[in-house]
């Protein structure tokens, strides 16, 4: 009983050759969970709030009204402070997090002592629960009880109110912020870093280069992509941010701290959901509109490896 | 076919062994949130929402004790809210949703308007159990024609809690106008302590100075509430109203408050206040049991007295109705019939000595044969006083449902000079714009 294999037969499903240009539509199954799953949480309700973004929602019955949800949202000062501060919390954190990212990026792919201890510590803090470290930070920077304000007492610096001078509280929270964010810029820069093929280091030494020429010749224009991808990233973060604001000084002292998200957060917790959506609409069209061009401004500078 | 060796078969069998029993336990449920099975021996199950707090859980674990002892065939399970905006969308979500426990305990007054009663709770009236609760209490608990809950906790006033012993150091009496205030706190200013504390870090202590000279508003203008309802008062515009707003601008332009009043919580005002290095705390007189908590045997030093007005002849307490016990619509039955059980013993004698036995009064109770004893602190004693002189009225959100919600941030600002009186009751007036329109209400 020898069982001969039958010659192989082109193995053509029929139904491919229908098809035109005989694209098989088989990985479209794969891809249809997913898609559920995104269109049901998430496009769903985008597209349900911007309708809600356009009524008065008290949660039992919605009374539509137009526009005058924006209109209120830009008129009233606290709402427009809130503008304002998420700008300059992203550009703070954004800016913070690519040149210190860049920096601990640059130091931790070269050769020192504790490489891989160091490595982790600037890590560690990405892992952390945010609202965790909110509130620790909360605890450190108390003006009179806290941590901070003791180390510096015993070199003779009397410490600042951090969270409770209104000028002070966003730059604060920013600063915690980058802490807790740079490590993530660290890891993206050394990923690009590493991936500069060593011909180029060669080739800039053998050209006679110092350590500053090849940084801005070699590293910074091949490593671009790290870049664009911080800059994105911790750039629409910052925009969005909530929870560690949120965690340390909800907004205050009176609305100084407050951005764009945890006003739509306040307006949600007294009820006035329509508002809060029309809030998120805006913090959507925001985060678009800066982003996309950013990106596509981006990508054109990036060089060819 | 030869046996496969014994080695494979071996380890898969154990490794089937071993993990055959977590799947097993994967396979039970739980429990998914509050239960509903029926209790043991035959009786009924309940479950009540209340505050997650420490002292609202004491209060409402005695009032079960209590309870389950005189009906033993309901068993009552508590089940714990956030307090604050937190708890108020809570409450609202569940009841949209229908997943509010059979019982839950909410404000009284504006904040019940707001949960939709007619749609969302079963109504109460006529029932015996509304028997005892008093005529003053019940209008802030009816929504159309019914009623839809009884009063649990006592009232409370909104005012000023202080250090009698310091008072009594500098030879000081109990402002009753607003110059003696000022002059007051000139006085202890000057002995080294500080006047006014506040307490930041818990925002909502900063709306005392706005809230509780309400009194002093409506003694001027009995129809402000209904004018300021109908958008014909504001608080900007009124020499009156706006004075709440201008007294706290005053108390921190002259350095009357404490040095930490931007960092500290309502506990550590409470122990400055006990130790005697501040002097005088504007907060709610319900507070107490934070006072009780912290500084149990500063209790006697402590009274408390209204905020002052210009005038000494109307000086009186804005006075706070109590949280209700109320019954939503989905509770049917026997659950029903337990709920109601409930709340006919809490507004009864019974009732009111459960809650004295787990945190002091602070302030009456609003149900007839309910007496407070007469080992209250000091501080439930002088509110007593006002409601037994008749000088006391009630505060402006049981009143008017119009309260926006960013008070307390106006009045931080106000408060640590980030912005001036005038300024802050401005934004406060567009603020409850927003709350006045989301209620649907004639005239904004």
């Amino acid at each position: 009983m020898a069982t001969t294999l039958r010659p192989a037969a082109p193995a053509v499903p029929r139904r491919t050759r229908g098809r035109r240009g005989g694209r098989s539509p088989y990985p479209g199954w794969f891809y249809l969970p997913a898609a559920v799953v995104y269109g049901v949480l998430f496009l769903v309700p985008t597209v349900a709030s911007f309708y809600f973004a356009l009524t008065r929602w008290t949660i039992f019955t919605s009374e539509f009204i137009g526009v005058d949800n924006f209109v209120q949202f830009f008129q009233e000062p606290a709402l427009t402070k809130g503008f304002v501060n998420t700008f300059v919390y992203a550009a703070i954190t954004s800016g913070a997090k690519v040149v210190l990212g860049l920096a601990l990026g640059m130091l931790l792919t070269s050769q020192i002592l504790g490489r891989g201890y160091l490595r982790a510590v600037v890590f560690f803090p990405v892992l952390v629960s945010t609202v965790g470290v909110g509130i620790t930070f909360q605890v450190l920077m108390n003006p009179s009880k806290g941590a901070i304000n003791a180390a510096l007492g015993v070199i003779g610096i009397h410490g600042p109110g951090w969270l409770v001078d209104p000028s002070l509280a966003l730059l604060s929270v920013a600063l915690v912020d980058v802490w807790k964010g740079v490590g993530l810029a660290t890891l993206i820069y050394m990923a690009g870093i590493v991936s500069i093929p060593k011909e180029y280091y060669e080739a800039a030494r053998v050209d006679g280069a110092g350590s500053w020429t090849l940084f801005r010749n070699v590293i910074f224009p091949l490593s671009w992509p790290a870049t664009s991808t911080v800059v994105t990233l911790s750039l629409i973060g910052g925009l969005r941010s909530f929870d560690l604001i949120w965690s340390m000084t909800r907004g205050g002292p009176g609305f100084t701290s407050d951005v764009i998200a945890s006003v739509i957060y306040k307006q949600y917790q007294a009820g006035f959901y329509g508002l809060s959506t029309a809030g998120n609409v805006i913090l959507f069209v925001a985060v678009i509109a800066i982003v996309l061009p950013l990106t596509r401004f981006l990508a054109r500078k990036e060089v060819e490896l | 076919m030869a046996l496969r060796p014994t080695r494979t078969w071996t380890l898969k069998g154990l490794a089937v062994l071993v993990l055959a029993p977590f799947a097993l336990a994967a396979c039970s449920a739980g429990s998914l949130g509050s239960s509903d099975a029926s209790g043991s021996a035959g009786g009924t199950t309940i479950t009540w929402l209340t505050g997650t707090d420490e002292a609202a859980q004491a209060s409402a674990k005695a009032v079960v004790d209590a309870f389950q002892k005189a009906n033993p065939d309901v068993t009552v399970k508590l089940d714990a809210r956030p307090a604050g905006a937190d708890g108020d969308n809570l409450v609202k979500t569940r009841l949209q949703t229908g997943t509010m426990p059979d019982v839950f305990d909410y404000n009284s007054g504006s904040l019940f308007q707001q949960i939709a009663p007619a749609k969302n709770l079963t109504p109460l009236t006529g029932k015996p159990l509304e028997k005892a609760v008093q005529e003053s209490f019940t209008p802030q608990v009816t929504s159309g024609k019914d009623v839809y809950g009884v009063p649990y906790g006592t009232a409370f006033g909104g005012g000023v809690m202080y250090n009698r012993a310091v008072f009594a150091k500098l030879g000081l009496q109990v402002p009753k106008t607003w110059a003696e205030f000022m002059a007051a706190s000139e006085k202890i200013k000057a002995a080294g302590i500080a006047p006014v504390i506040q307490t930041y870090q818990d925002t909502w202590t900063s709306q005392l100075f706005v809230l509780g000279d309400f009194h002093n508003i409506a003694a001027a203008n009995p129809q402000w509430a209904e004018q300021y309802t109908g958008n014909k008062a504001k608080y900007a515009t009124d020499p009156n109203a706006i004075k709440g707003f201008q007294h706290l601008q005053d108390v921190h332009d002259a350095g009357y408050e404490n040095s930490d009043f931007a960092s500290i919580k309502l506990e550590d005002g409470m122990r400055e206040l006990a130790a005697g290095t501040g002097a005088m705390y504007p907060i709610l007189s319900a507070n107490v049991s934070t006072l009780q908590s912290v500084a149990p045997d500063k209790l006697g030093d402590i009274g408390f007295f209204a905020l002052p007005g210009d005038d000494a002849a109307t000086n009186g307490l804005t006075a706070w109705y109590p949280n209700a016990l109320y019954v939503p619509a989905t509770t049917k039955g026997d659950k029903l019939a337990a709920a109601e059980k409930l709340l006919a013993f809490v507004a009864s004698p019974a009732g009111c000595d459960a809650l004295t036995s787990a945190a002091a009064p602070t302030g009456p109770y609003l149900i007839d044969g309910c007496d407070l004893p007469a080992d209250v602190p000091q501080v439930t004693k002088d509110v007593q006083a006002y409601f037994d002189s008749g000088a006391q009225s009630p505060a402006l959100e049981f009143l008017s449902p119009v309260k926006g919600p960013n008070l307390e941030q106006i009045t931080v600002e106000i408060g640590s000079g980030i912005r001036s009186a005038a300024d802050g009751a401005g934004l406060y007036d567009e603020d409850v714009k927003k709350q006045a329109q989301q209620l649907g209400l004639s005239g904004w």
